[in-house]
C-alpha cells in the first residue's frame, strides 16, 4: 500500500482511465469522491476484460484516496463485479421467477449444452461465460438474458443460437 | 388514452426526443413555476390534492413526503430517484426511462425545486445500460436547452441532475441502502430514526421518490391535482402503471386508473396463454403474497382492496401463473432470490434467509420432513418485523402466503418426494 | 438542549429517572437491568444490526433495538415480555445456527459473550440440520488470532478500526450469509491499537495470538495494575495463573485510557519471560561474569561505590530509568544524597539541558481534557507511536474539528486530520521560531529569521480559537535545542493565549522528576558522561539503548572503576560497561507507583514472585543503603516509601517554565542530520524483548536508516541496500529504506535498535557509506 501512496495519482491507468473517473467524481460534490467508486470500479473492470483484480481494486482505492478495503468491500458486494476471469462475452441469463415461468430452465440447459460450460464458467475459447442472475426488470419479456451492455429478450433455443453466432 | 399520464403520448414517435416531449406541453409546467416562482408550499398543496401515493411500493403520500424538508434549514438538499427496479416481476420503471425519460427529468427538476435541492441524482441499476444512456441523453438535450444547471431560465434557481448506476444489488432498492451506494458504500440500509428527511445523501436532508412517481409529476401539476385523483379512487388517487408477466398471452406495462378490476387488466395482457388456467397472482411483485387466481379475478387494483385480501400492491408487478406451476418450486426459486440478496448486517435476515431458502429447496429436492411446513412458518414469523429494512419481511411473507393457500402441495411434496402440479420435481 | 431534561420512563415496572435524548441501552445499564446485546458498544457507533436488544416499548407494533432507541418521557419499555423474549431468542437462534460451537477448543471460552447470552436466551436442540458455515484462515500479523467461523458479524472490529484506531484495515466484504469480516487480502493488521478488537470481540473469532491456548478464562487470577511504558499510565489487568503472567487486558478508566490499551501495553508482558532475564547476581572478576551470592555482590557493589564516595562523592553518578518505580527512585536518589552526591538524573534522552531548571515536564492538564481543545501545535513528537492513547485524545479532538498542527523533523503518518510541517533538526528552530514572530512574539535567536505564509497560517491558526494546547513531545526532548524549541513554544504560547507543557517520555517520567531524580546543582544526564564520572548507579538502564548518546555512555562507564547496574536483564551492554549486576524484579513482579503524564500518582502490587533471585528493585535499594550506613533505610514494605513520599511531594502539580535558553542553534550541521527516533517497540528493556511485538511489521522494520529519494540519489544509494551509518567514532550497519517522509539533508537513523549502540547523539551529523 505504501508504495501506491508514494506513487503519484498521474501513474495509475491510463489517460483516458483516469478521465473517465474524474468526469464520474466531477458528478458528486467536493470532498466525496467516494461516490465515484463504484464507477470507478465498473471502468476499471471494463478496461481489463470484464474482472477485477486486486492490484486495480488498490488503484481504485489509490486513486479515490480510501482504503483498499473499503474497495473491496464495494467490489465484492455488488453482483456486477467480477473478482475472476470471465468470457468476452458474459451470458447473464436470468432465472428468477417470470423468466423460470417461462421455462429459463431451458434456456440454461441448451446453453449447457452448447457452450459445455455451468453457471461460474468460462468456454475455453475465452468466447463466453454464464452467469445465472436475479431479476433485470425485463420479466415481460421472460425467459431473457444480457449479454454485455444488451438485453434478449424473449428467448427460445432457437433464437439463442443466432444470438451466441452473432456474438464475437 | 384518456387516462393515462406517464404513456399518455405514447403514441409519438420518439418521445425520448426532447423536441417530441415539448410538442404535448413537455417542460411548460417547469418553465412555469420556475418564471412564476410558484411557491412550493402551493406544489406541495397540489401533490397532496392529487393522492399521488409512492409507485416504489411502500405507497407513501408524495406531497407529505416532500413536506418535511426544512426547506430554510442551512445547508445542502438533495433529490433522488430510484430507478434501482428490482423487485421480481416488475418491469415499469425500464419503459419509463426508456419511453418518456422526460417527463422523469422534468418531475425531478419540479422535486428539486421544491425541496430546494440543487444536485438530484437518479440511482439506475447497473444492468440498464440502454436505459440509462436514453436518460442521460434526455438531461443532456435538457441542459442544453437550458432546464438543468445553473440558473435555470433565469430563474436563479441551480440544479445539477446526475445519474449514479448501481452495481447489482437488490437491498438497494431500499431508500437508505440505496443513500449509502450513491455516497460509494455497500448497499447496506441505514436504521431510521433518523429518516432521509433530516439526515439523508451525504448527511443531508434528502427526499428519495420512486420513477414512477416522479414522472407523473409535470402531468399532475399541469393538468390539474383533481384531475388526476379522480382518475383513481379513494385513498388510491391516480392512475398506475401495471407490470404483469408469467402465463398471460401479452405481457408488458400497462397504465390504467387505480381501482380498475384486476380481470380488465388480465384482459389487457391477452387472458391466458395457449389455453391454460390460471392458478395464482402474485400481485405486487414476489415480497407480495400469492393469491389464488379465483380470488384476484374479483379484486381491483389499488391499495385497499389487495390489502384487504391479504397481499399488497407493491410496485404493481403482477406475476399471473396457470396451473402447470409448482409452488414449492416458485417459493425456492424465491427463497434463493433473498438469501442471495440479503446485504448480511442483520441477524435474523442473513442467517434466516438461508435457513429458508434450505427447507423450501429441501422439500421441493423431495428431502422434506414432516416438521418442515411448521418450521418455515416458525422461521419466517422469526424474522418478520426484526430487521431494519423490509428485506426480511419481504423474504418472510411469500412463505407465509405460499403456505395459506397452498400448504397441502408442500404437504404433497414432502409425503411423496414429489410435485403434485404438472411440472416440477 | 431539551436533552438535558431530566424524564421518567419505565423499564419491567420499574420507573427510572434520566435525561432526554439518552440510548435506552443505556439507561437500562445504568439500573442494573440487564438487555443482551452483540453489536453495541458504547465506546462504538450504532450499527443496530445484532438484533439482540430487541425490546418491547408500549405503542410501538414490532420490538425495537434498545441501542438505537432514546428514551422519551413516559415510555414504557418490557425487556422480558413475551414479545421481547421472543426476538431475543429468535435472534439467538439465528446467531447459532452458523456458530460451530467448538467451545471446548475455543480460547474465547468461559468469558464469550455468545456463550453467556445462549446460557439464557438459547435452546439446547438445534432446528438447524444443514452444514454450517466455515471461513478460511486469514493470518493477520503476530498479535491477533483469527477464526472467522466463529464470527457473529456484530462488526465491532470493523468500526473500531475506523472510529477509534483511524485505520480502515478491516471491514465486511460480501454480502448476506456470504458476508465475511476480516482484510480480505491476507495481511497484517498494522495499528498501534490493534489488540483492542479481541477485548471487542464478543466471540472468539479474534483472540490474542501469544495467549493461544495458554490457559482457560476460570484459571487466571486478575490483578489491578500500571501499564509500564508511556506516560498515559493506562490502567491494566494482569491476567495470573500459578505465579506467571498470562495476558494484560485494559482495566477501564475513562479518565485516563477509557477502555482501550496500545499493543505495547497489551503484549509487553511477553518480555518478562525473556531468555536475558537476569536471575542470579552476577559481579565481573578479572574480566569475567560470574554468578555469586546476593551478600557478595550487594557487598561488592556498596563498597566499590562508598570508596569512591569517600574520596571524592563528586565522582558517583546515578541514572534511572523513567519506568523505574518512583519508590525505586526516591531510594536511589535517597543512596545518591546519602553518598554525598548531586548526580542524579532520569532525563536519558535529552541532550540540551541549557534551561537548567528543576520545573516537574509535565502535560499540564489532564489527559481528558486533550480532547476538548481546539488548537494544538505538536512539537517533536511522533505521538501517534510514542503516545499512542495520548494521540487517541488528540484525533478525537481532530474529529471534533480542532485544528492539529505539527513541527517536525519527519512526516508523520496520521490517523487524524493535521497540517505538518516538516524540515530537517535545525530548520524545526528556525520554524518555530518564525511562527513565534508570525504569531507577534519575539524570537531571541540571533540570526535572522524568514516568516512565510506558512508560518503565518500556523500562528492564525493558533490564535484563534479558544483552547489552544502547545505540547512537546519524545523529539522535542531529545532535540539539541531542546530547551530554545522551549523558549520558543512558550513565546508563541504567550502571543497565542495558549498553554505549554511536555509529553513525559516514559511511565514514571513525571514521578522520577517529582521526587527529585534531577540534579539541584550536580551534573545531568548528559554531563555525567560528559565528564566521566568513576562510579554509576545505574537503575533499570541499558546503556547502549537507554542514553541519548549510547558511544559516550558506553565509553565513560567502560573507564569507570564501578558501575553497579540493578537490572531485570543481563545485556551485552552491562556485560561490557558494569561491574555488578544485581537481579532486579520486572514488570507485574514488584508493587510500587508511577506519575502519569497528567500528574496522577497510580500504584499497584506485586502480581508474581520475581523470576529466580531476581528481588524487587526497592528492597535491593534499601539493602544498598543500609550496606553503605546511610540512614533512613528500615522500610518494611514499599507502601512504607510511598507514604513517605506523599508527605514530602504529594501535592498538585504546578505548572511552571522549564526554563528557555536563547541564542544559537545547536542542531545545524554541515553534513546529513540525524534524526534518531525511539521507535515504539524499542523503547525500554522490557519492550525490547516482547516476542509477538518485536515480530509486528513495525517493529521488523524499524532497524533501518531511512532517506528521502534524493538524498538516496545523492548519495548513490538505492532502496533495500545495506549501507554504513558513520557518526563520531561509532559505525553502524544498516538497511537504507527510501522514504518520501524523511526530509532533505536528513538521516532517519533510530535509537534503541541493534547497531545503534555505537552511535552518538540521538539528533547530529553523520554520514552514510557504501559497504
Amino acid at each position: 500500500m505504501s508504495a501506491l501512496e508514494i506513487k503519484n495519482r498521474n501513474e495509475l491507468f491510463t489517460p483516458e482511465i483516469r478521465a473517465e473517473i474524474d468526469h464520474e467524481i466531477a458528478k458528486y460534490p467536493e470532498g466525496e469522491s467516494q461516490s465515484a467508486a463504484m464507477a470507478a470500479l465498473r471502468i476499471v473492470q471494463d478496461a481489463n476484460g470484464g474482472w477485477l483484480t486486486q492490484e486495480s481494486m488498490d488503484e481504485v482505492a489509490a486513486y479515490l484516496d480510501l482504503p483498499p478495503i473499503a474497495i473491496y468491500e464495494v467490489a465484492t458486494f455488488y453482483s456486477m463485479y467480477e473478482h475472476k476471469p470471465v468470457g468476452r462475452n458474459k451470458l447473464c441469463v436470468c432465472t428468477n421467477i417470470s423468466c423460470m415461468i417461462n421455462n429459463s430452465d431451458q434456456i440454461v440447459e441448451h446453453l449447457n449444452n452448447r457452450l459445455g460450460i455451468k453457471f461460474g464458467e468460462v468456454t475455453e475459447d475465452g468466447r463466453y461465460s454464464l452467469k445465472e442472475v436475479e431479476c433485470l426488470g425485463a420479466c415481460g419479456g421472460a425467459p431473457m438474458m444480457q449479454v454485455g451492455r444488451k438485453y434478449y429478450e424473449n428467448l427460445t433455443p432457437e433464437r439463442l443460437d443466432s444470438i451466441l453466432d452473432e456474438l464475437e | 388514452m384518456a387516462n393515462e399520464v406517464i404513456f399518455k403520448n405514447r403514441d409519438l414517435d420518439n418521445l425520448w426526443d426532447i423536441e417530441q416531449y415539448r410538442s404535448r406541453g413537455g417542460y411548460e409546467i417547469l418553465t412555469r413555476i420556475l418564471t412564476e416562482k410558484t411557491p412550493p408550499a402551493e406544489i406541495i398543496d397540489g401533490m397532496k390534492t392529487s393522492g399521488l401515493r409512492g409507485r416504489g411500493g411502500a405507497g407513501f403520500p408524495t406531497g407529505l413526503k416532500w413536506s418535511f424538508i426544512n426547506r430554510s434549514a442551512p445547508g445542502d438538499k438533495y433529490l433522488v430517484c430510484n430507478s434501482d427496479e428490482g423487485e421480481p416481476g416488475t418491469f415499469k420503471d425500464r419503459d419509463i426511462l426508456r419511453y418518456n425519460p422526460h417527463a422523469l427529468v422534468e418531475g425531478m427538476l419540479i422535486a428539486s425545486y421544491v425541496i430546494d435541492a440543487h444536485r438530484a441524482y437518479n440511482y439506475i441499476r447497473g444492468e440498464f445500460w440502454e436505459p440509462y444512456e436514453r436518460f442521460q441523453n434526455a438531461i443532456d438535450q435538457a441542459r442544453a436547452a437550458g432546464f438543468v444547471g445553473k440558473n435555470i431560465l433565469g430563474s436563479g434557481f441551480d440544479c445539477e441532475l446526475n445519474v449514479h448506476l448501481g452495481g447489482g444489488a437488490y437491498v438497494c432498492g431500499e431508500e437508505t441502502a440505496l443513500l449509502e451506494s450513491i455516497e460509494g458504500k455497500k448497499g447496506q440500509p441505514r436504521y431510521k430514526p433518523p429518516f432521509p428527511a433530516h439526515v439523508g445523501l451525504y448527511g443531508c436532508p434528502t427526499v428519495i421518490n420512486n420513477t414512477e412517481t416522479l414522472a407523473s409529476v409535470p402531468t399532475i401539476l399541469r393538468e390539474g391535482a383533481e384531475r388526476f385523483r379522480d382518475i383513481g379512487v379513494e385513498n388510491s388517487g391516480g392512475s398506475k402503471l401495471f407490470s404483469i408477466s408469467g402465463h398471460v398471452k401479452n405481457p408488458g406495462v400497462f397504465e390504467l386508473p387505480m381501482g380498475t378490476p384486476f380481470s380488465e387488466l388480465f384482459e389487457l395482457a391477452g387472458g391466458m396463454r395457449d389455453g391454460s388456467k390460471i392458478k395464482a397472482v402474485i400481485p405486487g411483485g414476489s415480497s407480495s403474497p400469492v393469491i389464488p387466481g379465483e380470488i384476484m379475478m374479483d379484486l381491483t387494483m389499488d391499495y385497499d382492496a389487495i390489502a384487504k385480501a391479504g397481499s399488497m400492491l407493491g410496485s404493481g408487478a403482477v406475476i399471473v401463473m396457470d396451473e402447470s406451476t409448482c409452488m414449492v418450486k416458485v417459493l425456492d426459486r424465491m427463497g434463493y432470490f433473498y438469501h442471495e440478496e440479503s446485504c448480511g448486517q442483520c441477524t435474523p435476515c442473513r442467517e434466516g434467509t438461508g435457513w429458508l431458502y434450505r427447507i423450501v429447496h429441501r422439500i421441493e429436492n423431495g428431502q422434506g420432513r414432516p416438521e418442515d411446513i411448521d418450521l418455515l412458518m416458525d422461521v419466517q414469523n422469526r424474522i418478520r418485523g426484526k430487521t431494519i429494512c423490509a428485506l426480511g419481511d419481504a423474504a418472510a411473507m411469500p412463505v407465509a402466503g405460499m403456505l395459506r393457500y397452498y400448504q397441502d402441495e408442500f404437504q404433497y411434496h414432502i409425503d411423496h418426494k414429489k410435485c403434485m402440479a404438472g411440472t416440477g420435481a | 438542549m431539551s436533552e438535558e431534561k431530566t424524564i421518567t420512563i419505565e423499564v419491567d415496572g420499574q420507573p427510572l429517572e434520566t435525561k432526554a435524548g439518552a440510548l435506552l441501552i443505556d439507561v437500562t445499564d445504568a439500573a442494573g437491568i440487564n438487555i443482551p446485546r452483540f453489536c453495541y458498544h458504547d465506546k462504538l457507533s450504532i450499527a443496530a444490526s445484532c438484533r439482540m436488544c430487541l425490546v418491547e416499548v408500549a405503542k410501538v407494533p414490532k420490538p425495537i433495538p434498545a441501542c438505537a432507541t432514546q428514551v422519551m418521557d413516559g415510555m414504557v419499555v418490557q425487556t422480558r415480555s413475551p414479545m421481547a423474549l421472543a426476538a431475543q431468542k429468535a435472534t439467538m437462534e439465528f446467531l447459532l445456527i452458523n456458530h460451530p460451537l467448538d467451545c471446548p477448543v475455543c480460547d474465547q471460552g468461559g468469558e464469550c459473550e455468545l456463550q453467556d447470552v445462549a446460557m439464557g436466551y438459547g435452546s439446547d436442540v438445534t432446528r438447524f440440520v444443514e452444514g454450517k458455515r466455515v471461513i478460511p484462515e486469514n493470518n493477520i500479523g503476530p498479535l491477533i488470532a483469527t477464526d472467522m467461523t466463529r464470527c457473529i458479524h456484530c462488526t465491532r472490529c470493523v468500526r473500531f478500526g475506523d472510529e477509534v484506531a483511524g485505520m480502515r484495515e478491516m471491514g465486511a466484504t460480501g454480502r448476506g450469509e456470504h458476508m465475511t469480516i476480516g482484510t480480505f487480502v491476507a495481511h497484517n493488521i498494522n495499528s498501534e491499537l490493534s489488540g483492542n478488537v479481541i477485548d471487542l470481540c464478543p466471540v472468539g473469532a479474534l483472540t490474542s495470538k501469544p495467549f493461544q491456548y495458554r490457559a482457560r478464562a476460570w484459571e487466571l487470577t486478575r490483578h489491578t495494575g500500571v501499564a509500564p511504558h508511556d506516560s498515559v499510565g493506562s490502567n491494566i489487568q494482569i491476567h495470573t495463573r500459578r505465579g506467571e503472567v498470562m495476558r494484560v487486558h485494559p482495566h477501564s478508566n475513562d479518565a485516563i485510557n477509557e477502555v482501550w490499551l496500545s499493543d505495547r501495553d497489551r503484549f509487553s508482558y511477553e518480555g518478562i519471560k525473556s531468555e536475558e532475564r537476569l536471575t542470579q547476581p552476577l559481579i565481573k572478576k578479572d574480566g569475567e561474569w560470574v554468578e555469586t551470592s546476593w551478600e557478595e555482590a550487594l557487598e561488592t557493589a556498596a563498597s566499590g561505590l562508598r570508596e569512591i564516595a569517600s574520596a571524592d562523592a563528586d565522582q558517583i553518578g546515578t541514572l534511572v530509568s523513567p519506568t523505574a518505580t518512583l519508590e525505586e527512585i526516591a531510594l536511589a536518589q535517597k543512596i545518591t544524597e546519602g553518598l554525598g552526591s548531586p548526580n542524579i538524573d532520569y532525563r536519558l534522552r535529552q541532550e540540551d539541558f541549557r534551561g537548567n531548571s528543576r520545573a516537574v515536564p509535565w502535560l499540564g492538564q489532564s489527559i481528558a481534557s486533550l480532547e476538548d481543545v481546539d488548537s494544538a501545535l505538536l512539537i517533536g513528537s511522533n505521538i501517534r507511536k510514542d503516545q499512542p492513547l495520548l494521540a487517541h485524545r488528540v484525533r478525537k479532538a481532530a474529529l471534533k474539528g480542532a485544528k492539529i498542527q505539527l513541527v517536525n523533523p519527519l512526516q508523520l503518518d496520521l490517523h487524524f486530520d493535521a497540517a505538518q510541517m516538516v524540515s530537517d533538526p535545525a530548520g524545526m528552530v528556525r520554524n518555530l521560531a518564525a511562527i513565534a514572530e508570525a504569531a507577534g512574539g519575539s524570537h531571541h535567536l540571533t540570526e535572522q529569521i524568514e516568516v512565510t505564509d506558512e508560518h503565518k497560517a500556523v500562528a492564525e491558526g493558533l490564535k484563534c480559537s479558544k483552547s489552544t494546547v502547545i505540547l512537546l513531545g519524545n523529539i522535542a526532548q531529545s532535540h539539541p535545542d531542546f530547551t530554545i524549541l522551549y523558549g520558543l513554544a512558550s513565546v508563541i504560547a504567550k502571543a497565542a493565549d495558549a498553554f505549554v507543557g511536555v509529553i513525559p517520555m516514559a511511565a514514571n517520567s513525571v514521578g522520577a522528576a517529582v521526587v527529585g531524580a534531577i540534579p539541584n546543582k550536580g551534573l545531568n544526564a548528559h554531563a555525567m558522561l560528559e565528564n566521566p564520572r568513576k562510579g554509576y548507579l545505574l537503575l533499570g538502564i541499558e546503556p547502549g539503548l537507554d542514553i541519548n548518546n549510547p558511544a559516550l555512555a558506553r565509553a565513560a562507564m567502560s573507564g569507570a572503576e564501578t558501575v553497579v547496574a540493578i537490572t531485570a536483564y543481563r545485556s551485552p551492554c552491562l556485560e561490557e560497561t558494569a561491574s555488578v549486576m544485581l537481579p532486579m524484579a520486572a514488570f507485574g513482579e514488584t508493587s510500587g507507583s508511577f506519575v502519569n503524564a497528567e500528574g496522577r500518582w497510580q500504584s499497584f502490587s506485586g502480581t508474581t514472585g520475581p523470576a529466580g533471585e531476581s528481588r524487587p528493585g526497592w528492597k535491593i535499594l534499601r539493602v544498598l543503603g543500609n550496606l553503605m550506613d546511610i540512614s533512613g533505610f528500615d522500610y518494611s514494605s514499599s507502601e512504607e516509601i510511598l507514604d513517605e513520599l506523599r508527605g514530602a511531594h504529594g501535592g498538585e502539580l504546578q505548572v511552571a517554565s522549564l526554563g528557555a535558553a536563547k541564542g544559537k542553534i545547536r542542531s545545524a550541521v554541515t553534513g546529513l542530520a540525524r534524526i534518531g527516533e525511539t521507535p515504539i517497540y524499542a523503547a525500554d528493556a522490557l519492550v525490547r524483548r516482547a516476542a509477538s511485538l518485536q515480530e509486528t511489521e513495525e517493529a521488523r522494520d524499524a532497524a533501518v536508516a531511512r532517506v528521502n529519494p534524493s538524498v538516496a540519489a545523492d548519495a548513490g544509494l538505492l532502496d533495500g541496500e545495506k549501507v554504513a551509518v558513520v557518526q563520531g567514532e561509532g559505525r553502524a550497519e544498516m538497511v537504507l529504506k527510501v522514504d518520501a517522509n524523511i526530509p532533505d539533508g536528513c538521516v532517519w537513523v533510530p535509537a534503541a535498535v541493534p547497531g545503534s549502540e555505537s552511535l552518538g547523539d540521538q539528533f547530529g551529523e553523520l554520514s552514510l557509506e557504501k559497504v
